[in-house]
């Protein structure tokens, strides 16, 4: 395309990209050092429009700010199904269809601050049920519904889950079989249910027939409203929790980094059943007041081209190996299509590779913006703004209102704030931010190991530049992110321990071209096992079934022995400086090496 | 290709990519990554497989052709 944002240097990929000085669409945040240095979360806060007394509920936030106004009639959620057919929602029609779902909790006899886990495809009624169960004063709990029984099981034994909501097909496949191990949950609704059967609601019975008179549960800003499960490299998954006020910088990410403008059609890929889609799928364009349009369908290119032109979407949220995929059908896949709407497009979930930025700005005429921020993070916290120039393969600069910087832990358990630019640490956030996670569920010894006096820690090793761009360097520990998704090794060993013929497991992420990383498991077997193809596929078949194929390995190898330290712990950084043919670094704590 | 014959062979290959997949229960028509619950790399991996084994080239933007059994079917078929 012609109006391609400049381009100059000469190459490619090292090249700033550069904003046009007066673009059609003047961002939200023009002049980036000016709002930082006069910024303040009060003044932010002022922006939302809260309850009486102090109170702040998300949901009130998202919709009946905008039902009780001149956007009662716009469209909230336009819903495009897998068979074809559409849906649109208003924000009047949405806000009475989370009353009925407040209703139905309440009918159920369930308690605020009791926790509703969702665990669908990207439906209506999903999206009806996160906003109805803050309503009621619950706490949401999304699971991911590729994920197998096991990864279920475990989230909603941890997380205590009062009631589920559900598809009839998830249900039979991967929650029945556990229930028997979920002793507090109460209620399960079938969003196709026909009828109350099985132990079972059917959401026509008791969401549909409900009353939609107006209900609210008036919460605190710090009461919570949110539990996102996400992964670490031992132990159990980590149960984030977030506040009502979280949306503090929902709303404020919303404005400036994916610069949402009143007259918006945003599109965010990302599936509510991780937190990109829940914060930026459900709540930051809502309460922004803009059109959000929502996807059945899996990932295909034509389908996608298309949602973008028909839907006339102007600013789309994607991520990483979406991108390189569309990439990898080249720019000609895009000449049938007219993009004329299209006018900001923004990444997340790993770091977006240089390549497929300068590609987005060749292809589409403007840059992808990458962006950074965590599940602990809750919202946006470093960026790529409109406003901004680009440098491709930069995850951009802080949010204004977030302090971030490269640090250097000592051994006393402080740390050393770096700064001499371009020098790698890992990357810490100055605490205090609306959507900073407030615990970890049940693991308040974790929760205070993220921290070293006032700086929140990541565990991402990072640099920063001297224009004050960040750049991502890896991860400090051996989580893994396969297309976009964190997986804690952990989970998947324990896993495949679970087969009788396994001995040890040790499980890394290598590299693939496309999802980032992929999942690779390699096992050491018990004696009277021998290797083989058939014992091979029993074992993925196995880890499939109760992981689900986003969090399985995608291969397995054997091996005689794995390399242990003294204390019998598995070595997953030698096995995988071993794989990728990498310096094999220290080696004074191996006791037992691979065979 | 024959469905009958696709269907072998899409079974064969799935043996290596999600081997606890039951085809059997999978109608011609049906979509095969919701049937049997393959993510995005496990449908890659299948198209690399079938491409590997019959010669057919399979452009990208082929893909949604292959969704289904029926589809693959036809396509390997005019391939």
């Amino acid at each position: 395309m012609s109006d391609a944002n400049d381009v100059r240097a000469s190459s490619k990929t090292d090249a700033v990209i550069h904003k046009q000085a007066s673009p059609a669409c003047p961002p939200n945040l023009a002049d980036y050092d000016a709002v930082r240095a006069g910024f303040s979360w009060d003044a932010a806060r002022a922006r939302l429009d809260g309850l009486p007394d102090g109170g702040l509920n998300i949901a009130y936030e998202a919709l009946d700010r905008h039902a009780r106004g001149p956007r009662a009639g716009r469209t909230a959620l336009r819903w495009l199904g897998l068979d074809g057919s559409r849906r649109a929602l208003t924000y009047a029609e949405l806000l009475s269809a989370s009353c009925r779902f407040a209703h139905a909790l309440a009918t159920l006899g369930v308690q605020p601050g009791e926790r509703v886990f969702v665990l669908t495809g990207r439906v209506v009624e999903l999206y009806v049920a996160v906003l109805g169960a803050f309503r009621a004063g619950c706490t949401v709990c999304p699971l991911f519904s590729a994920f197998g029984p096991e990864p279920i099981a475990t989230r909603m034994e941890l997380g205590d889950a009062r009631v589920l909501v559900t598809t009839s097909a998830l249900y039979r496949r991967k929650v029945a079989g556990i229930r028997e191990r979920l002793p507090g949950l109460r209620h399960v609704i079938l969003t196709d249910g026909k009828g109350d059967e099985d132990d079972c609601h059917a959401w026509r019975e008791v969401v549909e027939r409900a009353p939609d008179a107006y209900t609210l549960v008036a919460t605190r800003p710090e009461d919570i409203a949110l539990l996102h499960f996400t992964s670490g490299t031992t132990g159990r998954p980590k149960g984030a929790l977030h506040a009502h006020q979280a949306v503090v910088t929902h709303h404020l990410t919303g404005h400036y980094v994916l610069d949402l403008h009143d007259e918006d059609v945003f599109w965010c890929t990302a599936d509510p059943g991780w937190v990109t889609g829940m914060s930026y799928g459900i709540i930051a364009p809502l309460t922004c007041g803009v059109t959000n349009v929502v996807v059945e369908a899996e990932f295909d290119a034509a389908t996608w081209y298309g949602v973008l032109e028909q839907e006339q979407v102007s600013v789309w949220y994607t991520a990483p190996t979406a991108i390189r995929m569309l990439m990898k059908l080249g720019q000609e896949a895009l000449a049938d299509y007219d993009f004329k709407h299209l006018r900001f497009m923004a990444s997340v979930g790993e770091p977006l590779n240089p390549e497929a930025v300068v590609w987005g700005n060749e292809a589409f005429g403007m840059p992808f913006h990458d962006n950074w921020w965590q599940t602990e993070t809750g919202g946006i916290m470093i960026a790529n703004y409109a406003a901004l120039d680009v440098k491709p393969g930069s995850m951009g600069r802080p949010l204004p209102g977030i302090e971030a910087a490269i640090v250097a832990r000592r051994e006393d358990g402080g740390v050393d704030v770096i700064a001499e630019p371009d020098r790698e640490g890992e990357l810490a956030l100055k605490k205090g931010w609306p959507s900073m996670m407030r615990d970890y569920l049940n693991e308040h010894e974790r929760y205070e190991r993220c921290f070293a006096g006032d700086w929140y820690l990541t565990g991402d090793l990072a640099r920063q530049d001297a224009d004050g761009y960040f750049w991502f360097v890896g991860r400090a520990d051996d989580v893994i992110k396969s297309a976009g998704h964190l997986i804690g090794p952990f989970e998947v060993e324990s896993a495949l321990m679970e087969h009788p013929a396994v001995a040890e497991v040790g499980v890394i992420g290598i590299p693939d071209p496309v999802a980032g990383e992929q999942v690779k498991a390699f096992v050491a077997l018990k004696p009277g096992h021998e290797p083989s193809l058939e014992l091979n596929r029993a074992l993925l078949g196995h880890a499939r079934k109760r992981l689900g194929a986003a969090v399985a390995p995608k291969t397995i190898e054997f091996r005689t022995n794995l390399p242990k330290t003294r204390s019998g712990k598995i070595m997953r950084r030698l096995l995988k400086a071993r794989e990728l043919g990498l310096p094999e670094g220290d080696l004074s704590t191996l006791e037992s090496d691979e065979q | 290709m024959s469905t009958t014959a696709t269907r072998s062979l899409v079974a064969e290959l799935l043996a290596d990519i999600a081997p606890e997949a039951e085809l059997d229960s999978v109608a011609d028509g049906e979509d095969l990554r919701q049937a049997l619950d393959l993510d995005s790399m496990d449908f890659l991996n299948l198209v690399v497989a079938l491409h590997e084994r019959t010669g057919v080239d399979i452009p990208e933007a082929d893909y949604p052709r292959l969704f289904t059994l029926a589809g693959m079917s036809e396509y390997l078929g005019t391939g």
